[in-house]
């Protein structure tokens, strides 16, 4: 019961921008992902977060289940009118988005900066 | 020198095991394997897509193939050395048609929050198949 509360990601306010990284280099564990799922969420359903930017820089491996958790919450923010971008993803993790196609759903950017500044042009 | 010592007496290696249907014993069973990588020093791309690929082979026997049943098990046999690795996947259950799995690329299932892990083991090992009924999969990689 500890392991499933303990914060999973870290979450800093950068203007309007949400900033999430991860604590875990790699998303894998299906429980894990389960717990990062719920706190993810939590930040729109709960708290009205509408600029959301996941930063992947810490993050080595990622699976599919993960990838599940980032489409429903790409849904959640998108239906309350607001964004989510991704930064920082490692080339072989981005190559895991390309081959499924999820490249052409997220918005991608190479660096941290890159993607704030996308959410400051919208 | 002291690990290129060990990788050497570790040429090749293979075995079998076999753990109940929770997904923290397979947890346990990846980094079993993986550990037993090590002195193999595969390239860092290919150990990463051998990771990628046991883990969504794992949890699918896990939750599909036994129904995250603990009294149902997943078998695993493996081979390995410097140059492959292969390693079979078995789980208790019917089996499936790999065939009938949805391609998750097209638009009506791009934004589906699963059915990529088979994708996903076919691209990143040299082969991924599928043992009729369906309950075994094999995963092949050339690692040199």
């Amino acid at each position: 019961m500890a392991d499933e509360s303990r914060r999973r990601i870290s979450v800093e306010q950068n203007g309007e921008v949400t900033v999430v990284r991860f604590a875990d280099k790699r998303i894998l564990d299906e429980q894990n992902i389960q717990v990062i799922g719920d706190q993810l969420f939590e930040l729109v359903d709960i708290e009205g977060k509408q600029k959301i930017l996941l930063d992947f820089e810490s993050v080595e491996y990622l699976s599919s289940a993960a990838l599940g958790k980032l489409i429903t919450l790409n849904k959640k923010v998108k239906g309350i009118g607001g964004a989510l971008k991704l930064s920082n993803i490692r080339p072989e993790i981005y190559e895991v988005f390309e081959i499924t196609k999820l490249n052409k759903v997220f918005q991608i950017y190479d660096g941290f900066g890159d993607a704030m500044a996308a959410f400051a042009k919208a | 020198m002291e690990r290129t010592d060990q990788a050497e007496r570790t040429e090749r290696f293979d075995g079998e095991f076999r753990f109940p249907s929770l997904l923290a014993e397979g947890q346990r069973a990846q980094r079993r394997l993986l550990d037993l990588l090590v002195p193999l020093e595969y390239d860092d791309r290919v150990l990463f897509g051998i990771k990628l690929a046991i883990e969504e082979a794992l949890v699918n026997a896990i939750k599909h193939g036994n129904g995250l049943d603990a009294s149902r098990f997943v078998h695993i046999r493996y081979r390995a050395d410097r140059s492959q690795f292969w390693i079979e996947i078995e789980d208790e259950g019917e089996g499936f048609a790999p065939e009938t799995v949805p391609d998750p690329t097209i638009p009506e299932n791009i934004e589906r929050p699963s059915g990529r892990g088979i994708l996903l083991m076919r691209s990143f090992m040299t082969e991924c198949t599928f043992v009729p009924p369906g309950n075994i999969c094999r995963l092949f990689r050339v690692c040199d």
